[in-house]
């Protein structure tokens, strides 16, 4: 593939595809020498324009672990003016020699715009942009859960009629609608779970269930895995809920309701946690959650992503 | 008034144009009136164009035009803005408020007025702000603006909306002292905090935070009460959803007096357009739905939205080619208003001709009390005219644009129809379907 943009543009095939090569990867980094020759002389390009050091280090360690050459730019603050700056910025760094960037940026649809603008002749792979999408995330969630439902015989699977909840800050999380599409092109059935005020309006074609009501959720739908968002403390000073303790008492994990999941219910979350807040420290640190297993499959994904995009290959 | 040793009044003779109520005959422009209507004129002494097959319309009239001009002339000025009028076929644009100095004393629009004279394509009528500085807390000059050389009858600040209801009420008493109006663009402020594109299934999936149709609806619902408790004339800017023309309805049905536009954008756009991310399909208010459109095309088949307004808008590449977020609102328009008005009222059969000349050049002149234009082709009318051939259709691209920018949303699309003369003040700005240079005049004052 040329670019990785959206889960949203991948088909079943694609996606399953993305999933199995990064099993390839994840074999590969349980070896003694953890480092490929895959991606030697090739430069990928970290282009942040909004600061996020775990993704950071993540796609840090997969572009080394393929023996490219990284090359981390923390544009956040550049005093040049927005739109020039992207424009400028990609330049520069394709000028230097970059064969992929991977941008995260704070205004949806910058990667779009990027790989379409004719700026560069790089690849270009989303790390999250604004409200939009984060498709790595949802792809190393994807990774995970199929390895937790299906374990060694995961290859060339979907996650077909595998019971989702993801629960939280919907309107502003890309995370959500990455996993969303992602998620529902897999065969997984998606129920999107959190305040009415932090619902996207406008959702009623999404291939989703919609709930205001955690507990109803739970009892209803016996998720087989449970993701919890992370909610951004300034959306409280913007009330979009009355406070932190009532975000914390309807729509947290707490201990109580990890103990009305059923028991093989897998418990997500992409971090940074707030614990006590959306996530009882319980059920973040249960067995069943997988927490550092999706840190640890950030790696391989994000491996493969840049393997399929850097060299073009098809998916 | 343009200098008349410049750009003198000529004689034409337009051989065979079709008018609005289907009557086909030849026009005679002589010594800056339409002198005579007739068949077969003696073209002798005159300039004979050949209008066989055109729709001949007095000249357009545009009341939201954005020239850019003092402050932003790398995106537009007064001549070029007015060059992309004639070409669009018109033959007066109402020049809007937020310029930089903004048109909030009798001096901006004196200068804005001198620059539009000296350019000669159009008559520019400077439009005055509400509030200085478009900060929505203390009323601008407008009195002054009204009594200055550009007798400003029009005020708005267009790109804000007046939202404080206690300014809006004392503007509205005090434009109403010499019949002027205030043009309100309708979108209440913390609906609308950051909001990139209409609020709906589009601005969901591509995260892009939300405009929603309420937003607009409740401004205007608000204003109307006030223009009935004032007794004020008010106008509504580029109405966009199917709730303002229900609004609208309303306040019709019970004599407010109100009078509202829709831009040809949004006769024909929807938010699905913003899915590449295209900041050419960026504006305020934003694209909205399927049955907006249907919403607004049809209140201005039945006079519920009184005319169409191109709310030209012209940017530079830069602040366009660049992340959704960053870029700025507005697509250029002029040039191509009047296509996109027969291919969404016209060829749907929603109006016909006369209906045309209603929506973009009578009643927009009446409202804007613009003087010597929107009058009917008649003997003894002004010569504002525009010749029109409604036949050719091809795609849109840039060497149709005149103006300085090229933020068209049209562009690579098919259109109909395309403007082959433009006479302002009897003399021909657009000629052929090209251009006609004019000599620019010296600035007055």
């Amino acid at each position: 593939m040329r670019h990785l943009l959206s889960t949203k543009d991948l088909s079943r095939d694609e996606a399953v595809h993305v999933l199995d090569v990064t099993e390839d990867m994840a074999a590969t980094q349980l070896r003694e020498v953890k480092k490929l020759p895959t991606l030697r002389g090739k430069t990928v390009v970290n282009l942040f324009f909004e600061d996020s050091t775990r993704t950071r280090i993540s796609f840090e360690a997969a572009a080394k672990r393929l023996s490219a050459d990284v090359i981390s730019f923390a544009a956040k603050g550049s005093s040049v003016s927005k739109g020039e700056s992207l424009q400028d910025t990609a330049q520069t760094l394709e000028a230097i020699g970059a064969d992929v960037i991977v941008l995260r940026h704070p205004a949806s649809g910058a990667p779009a715009v990027l790989a379409e603008s004719g700026w560069i002749a790089a690849s270009v792979l989303n790390a999250g942009d604004g409200t939009h999408e984060h498709p790595t995330q949802a792809l190393l969630d994807a990774f995970t859960l199929r390895r937790r439902i299906h374990g060694d015989g995961s290859r060339g699977r979907g996650l077909d009629g595998v019971r989702v909840l993801v629960v939280g800050d919907i309107l502003h999380s890309r995370v959500a609608r990455s996993n969303l599409w992602l998620l529902t092109t897999l065969g997984a059935e998606v129920t999107l779970v959190g305040p009415p005020t932090l619902m996207p309006f406008g959702i009623g074609d999404w291939p989703a269930t919609v709930s205001y009501d955690l507990d109803a959720a739970i009892a209803e739908v016996r998720p087989d895995a449970i993701m919890m968002l992370r909610v951004q403390r300034e959306r409280m000073s913007d009330a979009f809920f009355p406070s932190a303790r009532e975000y914390s008492t309807l729509w947290g994990l707490s201990a109580t309701r990890f103990a009305a999941l059923p028991e093989t219910c897998v418990v997500m979350h992409p971090g940074p946690m707030n614990r006590g807040f959306e996530i009882a420290s319980v059920a973040a640190d249960s067995p069943r959650s997988t927490v550092l297993e999706q840190v640890t499959a950030g790696v391989s994904t994000r491996m493969a992503a840049l393997y399929l995009t850097a060299t073009g290959a098809g998916a | 008034m343009t200098d008349p040793q410049r750009n003198a009044p000529q004689h034409f003779v337009l051989a065979g144009a079709t008018l609005s109520d289907g009557r086909t005959l030849d026009i005679r422009i002589d010594g800056g009136i339409v002198a005579e209507l007739g068949s077969r004129l003696d073209p002798r002494g005159a300039t004979r164009v050949d209008a066989v097959g055109l729709i001949a319309l007095p000249g357009l009239v545009d009341l939201h035009t954005h020239l850019r001009e003092p402050g932003g002339e790398g995106a537009e000025t007064v001549r070029t803005g007015s060059q992309a009028a004639a070409v669009g076929g018109f033959t007066a644009v109402n020049a809007m408020a937020n310029t930089s100095p903004v048109a909030d004393t009798a001096s901006v629009v004196e200068q804005v007025l001198a620059l539009g004279d000296a350019a000669g394509y159009a008559t520019v009528r400077p439009i005055g702000a509400v509030s200085k500085g478009l900060a929505g807390e203390h009323l601008a000059d407008i009195g002054a603006m009204a009594r200055s050389r550009a007798r400003v009858r029009v005020f708005s600040d267009d790109g804000m909306c007046v939202s404080d209801p206690l300014l809006m009420r004392r503007a509205l008493e005090y434009i109403k002292t010499f019949d002027g109006v205030l043009a309100q663009h309708a979108q209440d402020p913390r609906l609308t905090e950051g909001a990139q594109l209409n609020e709906g299934a589009v601005s969901a999936e591509l995260g892009l935070a939300g405009w929603p149709a309420v937003a607009e609806e409740a401004i205007i619902a608000r204003d109307v009460l006030l223009a009935q408790h004032t007794g004020a004339r008010l106008h509504v800017c580029h109405i966009s959803t199917a709730g303002s023309v229900e609004v609208l309805r309303w306040a019709k049905s019970r004599g407010i007096r109100v009078t509202a536009e829709v831009t040809p954008h949004h006769l024909l756009l929807t938010d699905r357009l913003a899915e590449g991310y295209d900041a050419r399909y960026k504006v305020n208010p934003p694209l909205r739905t399927d049955s907006d459109v249907a919403a607004v095309r049809a209140g201005l088949a039945d006079g519920t939205i009184d005319i169409v307004a191109t709310d030209h808008a012209p940017h530079s590449a830069d602040s366009k080619h660049c992340e959704w977020s960053a870029a700025a609102n507005g697509m250029v328009g002029l040039e191509s208003a009047l296509s996109v008005v027969h291919e969404t009222m016209v060829e749907t059969g929603l109006l016909d001709w006369a209906g045309v000349e209603r929506v973009l050049s009578v009643t927009p002149a009446r409202i804007g009390d613009v003087r010597g234009h929107g009058e009917p082709i008649a003997e003894g009318s002004a010569p504002e005219i525009t010749l029109y051939d409604p036949a050719a259709r091809h795609e849109f691209g840039t060497s149709d644009l005149a103006g300085k920018s090229r933020n068209s949303p049209y562009l690579g699309r098919s259109l109909p129809g395309r403007v082959i003369a433009t006479f302002h003040h009897g003399y021909a700005t657009v000629l052929d379907g090209r251009l006609v240079e004019l000599e620019s005049g010296a600035v007055r004052g």
